[in-house]
């Protein structure tokens, strides 16, 4: 107990080193005022300072592995409701813990994204009471409504895994999105803010699919990739983000209808994409 | 929206004058005599007698389903029925407590509808829902009660509120209300959740810690005198104070939890319950794996709150009874 508080006490530190010191202020301001209980969590289970220390290993990543660099930061609006909605790739879902660090350090005031995760990720132990506490929800309309309702900032992947275990040779594009995500930004009256994740792609490209395997163990994928374990290559990020989109319309327009509307904001995606792709001199540099 | 609470009365006009309590003599009943009798004529049925029942409070000891309790009705004329006739033991054989259970509550409903009861309250619980790892963090009211799939205790449980749920419109005359308060603990509850929290020891699903709602025994009895005033009517999700991980309430109550990976906790449990060495039905597991927190804002609408706070709701487990 008192060992395990000394551990998370350092790699808080440790975060906030890696923050840098701007961030690292604005990181403890955040935190003095974050809404919780006595016990340290507001009601979905989201505690601030654990996330602080926990989100360590994956700032290393994003100053040092990925060398995360943001285009278009400000689009990303400072408070009220929004919905990040991004291409999903490199079949270990680093791009999310990517963006997500990347709202805490590179925004003032940074804003912790809850991502909106597969409703299967509750059922597999630690990572379930882990993605609690880092704020993260499973992805029920209801949860989305009320965290919009609440003022949050959500990440959303409307591909879901078929973006992120689809194979290497489908690089950068862009798979069905679904259709959820709009039906609840249009009922919130939620802006859009398109992100498009440049570098994910190329991190452990999917030589073939175990897909026996993965039925067998009930997961969406198993991936066979260069390294094998999960460890990605060191590909340089490029996190782009669009100009917040204001859809109009009813949220339970005709399927047809809503089509148009994401086929709007995929299309700002691909233009993201195709410009960070445009504008990349290499993968790794 | 909110009613101003400073001139509140404590007997808003229109609350009945004779109430009816099924089940007055569990514990939570007896709590609920004792808040109530000053302000209503309070008339018990239990076929478990209440001997340290107040002065004023008649007692029936009778078996909800008999007959007689028609003639109580006649006699008693009662105005609002409080209905906790649902049993919780998981020992008792499945056909009596199902028959106690679905019967009794049908039967006492139809008296309430024949004897010109005008207000109805039903205790259900946020149980019906059943924990689930897909559930959304907050279920309102209109969520399906999924728990219907479990062990027959909570069957019965399901299947009582959804009967009641069918009474409120067949009977538009009576103000039916269906209360669905989160766990119920307290220093005279014996339910799963209250003695689990009472082990020194208590094993953990290895690897989960869901967000758990808890309710004081005494904030659900406010909550079901609360119900009987005018205008409440329909379904409502009772939450006490908040939430909490369930490893900071066990930390709370200074226990040492023993995580156990999953499968095995639930092959050693069922085990266990089968050879009647403990009384935790193997189903409750999923209480302490995955998430059925609710969402209690509309009956917090209707100006109710809890008085006990989290800390002290958690903690009144480990009060002597």
């Amino acid at each position: 107990m008192g060992r395990s508080t000394a551990v998370l006490q350092r790699m808080r530190e440790w975060s906030l080193s890696l923050a840098g010191p701007e961030a690292r202020e604005r990181l403890l301001r955040l935190q003095a005022r974050a809404p919780r209980n006595e016990y340290g969590v507001d009601p979905y289970g989201f505690d601030l300072e654990y996330a602080i220390a926990a989100v360590a290993p994956f700032l290393w990543l994003y100053r040092n592995w990925f060398r995360v660099q943001v285009h278009g930061i400000e689009n990303v609006p400072r408070s009220g409701r929004a919905l990040l909605v991004g291409n999903h790739s490199g079949q270990l879902p680093f791009d999310a813990a990517m963006i997500g660090a990347a709202m805490l350090v590179e925004l003032d005031p940074p804003r912790p994204a809850r991502a909106l995760v597969e409703k299967w990720v509750p059922s597999l132990p630690f990572v379930s009471s882990f993605f609690a506490r880092l704020g993260q929800v499973v992805g029920t309309p209801e949860n989305c409504r009320r965290l919009l309702a609440a003022g949050e900032l959500l990440l959303v992947f409307p591909e879901g895994v078929r973006g992120l275990n689809k194979p290497f040779r489908e690089r950068y594009r862009l798979q069905e999105f679904g259709l959820g995500f709009l039906r609840l930004a249009l009922e919130c009256d939620a802006p859009v803010v398109p992100v498009g994740v440049v570098g994910a792609e190329e991190q452990s490209p999917n030589l073939m699919n175990l897909a026996f395997l993965a039925k067998l163990l009930s997961m969406p994928a198993i991936p066979l990739t260069p390294t094998v374990l999960p460890i990605p290559l060191p590909t340089r990020y490029h996190l782009w983000f669009g100009e917040p989109m204001r859809l109009k319309g009813a949220p339970d327009d005709d399927d047809v209808v809503l089509e148009e509307k994401v086929g709007r904001v995929k299309a700002a995606v691909q233009a993201l994409l195709d410009r960070g792709l445009a504008e990349r001199r290499s993968i790794f540099g | 929206m909110a009613p101003d609470r400073t001139t509140e009365p404590p007997a808003p006009p229109g609350m009945p004058a004779a109430v009816c309590i099924t089940g007055i003599s569990g514990n939570l009943g007896k709590a609920l005599a004792r808040l109530l009798h000053g302000e209503a004529r309070i008339v018990g049925i239990d076929r478990r007698p209440f001997p340290e029942a107040p002065k004023d409070v008649e007692h029936h000891a009778l078996d909800i389903r008999k007959n007689k309790v028609e003639e109580v009705f006649r006699h008693a004329r009662p105005e609002a029925l409080i209905h906790l006739g649902i049993m919780h033991d998981p020992r008792m054989p499945r056909s009596e407590a199902h028959s106690f259970n679905v019967l009794g509550t049908t039967k006492v409903l139809e008296l309430c509808a024949r004897h010109g009861v005008r207000k109805v309250v039903v205790l259900s619980s946020a149980n019906a829902y059943g924990p689930r790892p897909d559930n959304s963090n907050f279920l309102p009211e209109e969520t399906p009660l999924l728990a219907t799939a479990r062990h027959g205790d909570v069957a019965d449980l399901v299947e009582l509120d959804i009967y009641a749920q069918s009474f409120v419109w067949r009977r538009p005359e009576i103000e039916t209300v269906i209360l669905r308060p989160v766990h119920i603990v307290g220093p005279t509850v014996r339910n799963a959740p209250s003695n689990y929290l009472r082990l020194d020891r208590p094993p953990t699903v290895m690897g989960f810690d869901p967000m758990v709602q808890l309710i004081h025994e005494e904030d659900v009895c406010r909550a079901l005198a609360f119900a009987l005033r005018p205008g409440a009517r329909g379904v409502y999700n009772v939450v006490g104070p908040g939430e909490v991980p369930l490893s900071a309430a066990l930390r709370e109550l200074g226990r040492r939890p023993v995580p156990v990976p999953g499968p095995l906790l639930r092959a050693l449990l069922r085990r266990a319950f089968g050879s009647r060495l403990t009384s935790f039905p193997p189903e409750e597991l999923d209480h302490i794996q995955y998430l059925c927190a609710v969402d209690g804002t509309r009956f917090r609408e209707l100006g109710w709150s809890p008085s006990h706070s989290l800390r002290q709701t958690i903690r009144s487990v480990l009060a002597p009874a």
